[in-house]
């Protein structure tokens, strides 16, 4: 079948739900070196399936001591003592597979998906010479997934579904089918085999149907009518007689814009005007693909072979050519061409979808208001590394603690309206020679840096309690907050540690802590 | 002798419509001022209230933290009447951030009106300030600087002009008695802001807190000075109320005294 122009093979997952009395031997007699057997302690996977858990996969040891996927947990547990559980994590499994499709695709050969959730498919067609040779492929793949800490079966095949079959029931690490013999190398594989829904392997069993070769003689029809039309199809894919297309993944591909120079450069001018081409390339490339950039990437390659590096991020996702030529802009100078610059590359390694949006009608309101983010994103550069932000509230009654920076443009919320200073000190300072009346008096007088201060009015207290859940100092610790007047018009926010009652609440000393105008 | 021919009426009523109609230009370029809604204080301003594209200077009056915190307010509530359309943003930059937000959003800067940002030096703060007032895009900019020459108020003036945008410079104090606004500067008004007592409650607690509001200079007028009630929790300042009952009050001389400055 090679005129179907695709070899396919596939990667076994380590830990697969394997038919006990189908191929489960074949997996416990391959040679498996992993973290498992080194420990050499027993180790399965279980996942809750309706009131019971399940064993899904079982590490060689375990598979050896007798345990076998598909039993229930505590079955397993009761026949061996020392055994090591742990939940499976289908979604785990489903991001490393797909992370080595992403890489097969990027490495080896421009078509591969995952097949199953256990598998990869990999089209080798006029591929496999740049490595040697199929043979020389496989085993390389082998030594590759090795260092990962898999074990693997390879299959080639002329058909994806024949690869299938010989990767998970051919029993064989590497099996390499010559082109056409399909048909027979499956035939004595089990049903299952065939990627068959369970109801057709149910009747199949049922009509004494056991290997695939018991298939070949039945007439079609009747055939189809048994076992569904599924099975027949399948039977065809694997046989090379109906095509099966693999819907390669596409990796992402940051957007990307180059230009080479005919002359190396070096004035400022010069940069600029190669900058702002860069940047109207790319924003074609992102208008194209509706996305919106967030961080791009300069490389100046100068003539000596260094590189020049110069990034940007932006506060919200934007392709506005005259925004980026500005960002960018600031940053020229930063940029130091040597003997001249001869490429540079403009690359936005962090993207977001950009759409177009729904304006609201512009009924009653007059206008809507002005968009800061550009503003923030100049902001920004003028104060690297840091940035512009807003002040959010937390959840504390500590004055200290309540407040928080969020991103310039978030949503922040609002604080209660409890009197509050509109600057306090960075820590609060201790007063001395207080007279107050205890408990729940503000101070008559205070000396706070030296100077001397008679409170002609005082309000409070408004009591805080510690947040016993942080330290255990804070467990009784409380403070009192008083809201003073001195004579000369001065109004502090003063707290005393201690409720003036309880000892453990506090000393009794007294603190400023912020200023009122 | 004061009958007026109609040749000679005409060339003069021409240079004054010229005139008005060059100042009612020059008025529209410094955009609409804001007024305090005091009209003590409003009648005495030059634009009948703040230009809301110029550049204007606010000063403690003394080197206290007290009267700093009392100018941070009388700016965050200027700030937040210039801000008060839903939406709209104020900029508050500033090399040593020790606001507290809270605060803030008693005068009516709640934290979704204002964005901050920490400068490392002066000339940082300054040069985001004008970014800022170029931009346009915010109701108000405000910057926190020690020292700032003539060059760097010219700029940020004519960067207000251009944007179309007020801005509130707070000069902090370098050196104790002396004033930060002695020197040059191409301001539109300055002012100067410090903590008076205010008016006892006949119950025990604090009132509302009371401000000497001094308007140390102003282009095309007259300087001048008078306590004011501070902003309440929309920015709005407010004129004094006389006292019910003076001589109930503990220190009711003061408060004669007071009532008496205010009448001359």
């Amino acid at each position: 079948m090679r005129e179907m122009g695709r070899r396919s093979e596939s990667a076994e997952h380590p830990f697969k739900a394997m038919p006990t009395d189908e191929g489960g031997a074949c997996l416990s007699s391959a040679p498996a070196l992993s973290w498992a057997t080194l420990w050499g302690k027993p180790t399965i996977l279980i996942e809750r399936a309706g009131q019971r858990d399940l064993v899904t996969a079982a590490c060689p040891v375990a598979l050896g001591l007798g345990l076998r996927p598909g039993m229930a947990a505590t079955h397993a547990r009761a026949l061996v003592t020392d055994l090591e559980v742990r939940d499976a994590e289908p979604e785990a499994d489903r991001a490393w597979l797909d992370r080595l499709a992403l890489h097969a695709v990027s490495h080896w050969t421009p078509t591969a998906c995952p097949s199953g959730e256990d598998g990869l498919w990999l089209d080798l067609s006029g591929t496999t010479h740049l490595f040697g040779g199929e043979a020389r492929f496989c085993r390389r793949l082998l030594r590759f997934l090795e260092r990962l800490g898999f074990t693997a079966s390879i299959a080639t095949a002329g058909t994806p579904g024949a690869a299938h079959a010989l990767a998970r029931y051919g029993g064989e690490t590497i099996t390499l089918l010559p082109p056409g013999a399909e048909a027979q190398a499956i035939a004595d594989l089990p049903l299952a085999a065939l990627r068959l829904e369970p109801e057709a392997l149910a009747s199949a069993a049922r009509f004494d149907l056991e290997r695939i070769a018991d298939l070949y003689p039945m007439p079609r029809a009747p055939l189809a009518k048994r076992l569904g039309l599924a099975t027949v199809r399948r039977l065809d894919q694997a046989r090379g007689l109906v095509a099966e297309p693999i819907i390669p993944v596409v990796p992402f591909e940051a957007p990307h814009a180059e230009r080479r120079l005919l002359e190396p450069i070096g004035t400022a001018e010069a940069i600029t005007q190669v900058i702002a081409d860069l940047i109207d390339d790319l924003v074609i490339q992102l208008r194209e693909r509706g996305l919106g950039l967030r961080a791009a990437h300069l490389t100046c390659l100068v003539v000596d072979g260094s590189e020049q590096h110069v990034a940007i991020g932006t506060s919200r996702a934007t392709r506005e050519p005259k925004h980026l030529k500005r960002m960018l802009g600031m940053r020229i100078e930063r940029i130091d061409p040597g003997l001249g610059i001869e490429a540079m590359t403009l690359t936005a390694p962090r993207v977001e979808e950009l759409e177009a949006q729904t304006l609201e009608a512009g009924l009653g309101a007059s206008g809507r208001p002005p968009d800061i983010a550009p503003l923030v994103d100049q902001l920004a550069a003028r104060i690297e590394p840091d940035a512009p932000f807003r002040l959010s509230s937390q959840e504390s009654d500590v004055p200290e603690r309540a407040v928080r920076r969020v991103e310039a443009l978030a949503k922040p919320s609002g604080w209660p309206a409890w009197k509050r200073p509109v600057r306090m000190l960075r820590r609060p300072e201790l007063l001395s020679h207080v007279v107050a009346l205890l408990p729940d008096h503000p101070p008559r007088r205070f000396t706070w840096r030296g100077t001397a201060y008679r409170v002609m009015a005082g309000d409070g207290p408004e009591r805080i309690h510690g947040e016993w859940w942080r330290t255990s100092q804070e467990l009784w610790a409380v403070r009192d907050y008083f809201r003073v007047e001195a004579e000369g018009g001065e109004r502090f926010w003063l707290f005393r540690r201690g409720d003036g009652v309880d000892e453990q609440t506090g000393n009794l000393s007294w603190y400023m802590h912020g200023m009122f105008g | 002798m004061v009958l007026l021919s109609p040749t000679s009426d005409q060339p003069r009523v021409t240079p004054l419509a010229t005139l008005l109609a060059e100042l009612a230009q020059a008025r529209a370029v410094r955009g609409p001022a804001l007024p305090f809604g005091i009209p003590a204080l409003d009648e005495r301003l030059a634009d009948g209230g703040l230009s809301g594209a110029s550049l204007h200077e606010v000063a403690a009056a003394a080197a206290t933290l007290t009267d700093d915190a009392a100018a941070t307010l009388f700016i965050a509530g200027i700030a937040a009447r210039f801000a008060s359309q839903a939406d709209f943003t104020a900029f508050w930059a500033l090399t040593r951030f020790d606001l507290y937000a809270p605060g803030l959003e008693q005068v009516g800067l709640g934290p979704d009106k204002v964005l901050y940002a920490q400068g490392t030096s002066d000339s940082s703060v300054l040069a985001m300030a004008e970014d800022a007032l170029r931009d346009g895009s915010l109701a108000c900019v405000v910057a926190e600087v020690k020292s700032a020459d003539q060059t760097a108020t010219r700029r940020l003036q004519l960067a207000a002009s251009d944007g179309k945008t007020p801005m509130l410079l707070y000069r902090r104090h370098r050196v104790r008695d002396r004033c930060p606004l002695s020197g040059f500067s191409s301001a539109m008004t300055r002012w100067r802001i410090g903590c008076v007592p205010s008016e006892r409650l006949p119950h025990p607690g604090v009132g509302r807190p009371r401000w000497s509001v001094e308007l140390v200079r102003q282009r095309n007028g007259n300087p001048f000075s008078l306590p004011l009630d501070a902003c309440d929790d929309q920015g709005r300042l407010a004129l004094p109320a006389a006292a019910r009952d003076r001589t109930a009050t503990p220190n009711g001389e003061l408060g004669a005294a007071r009532a008496a400055s205010q009448a001359a």
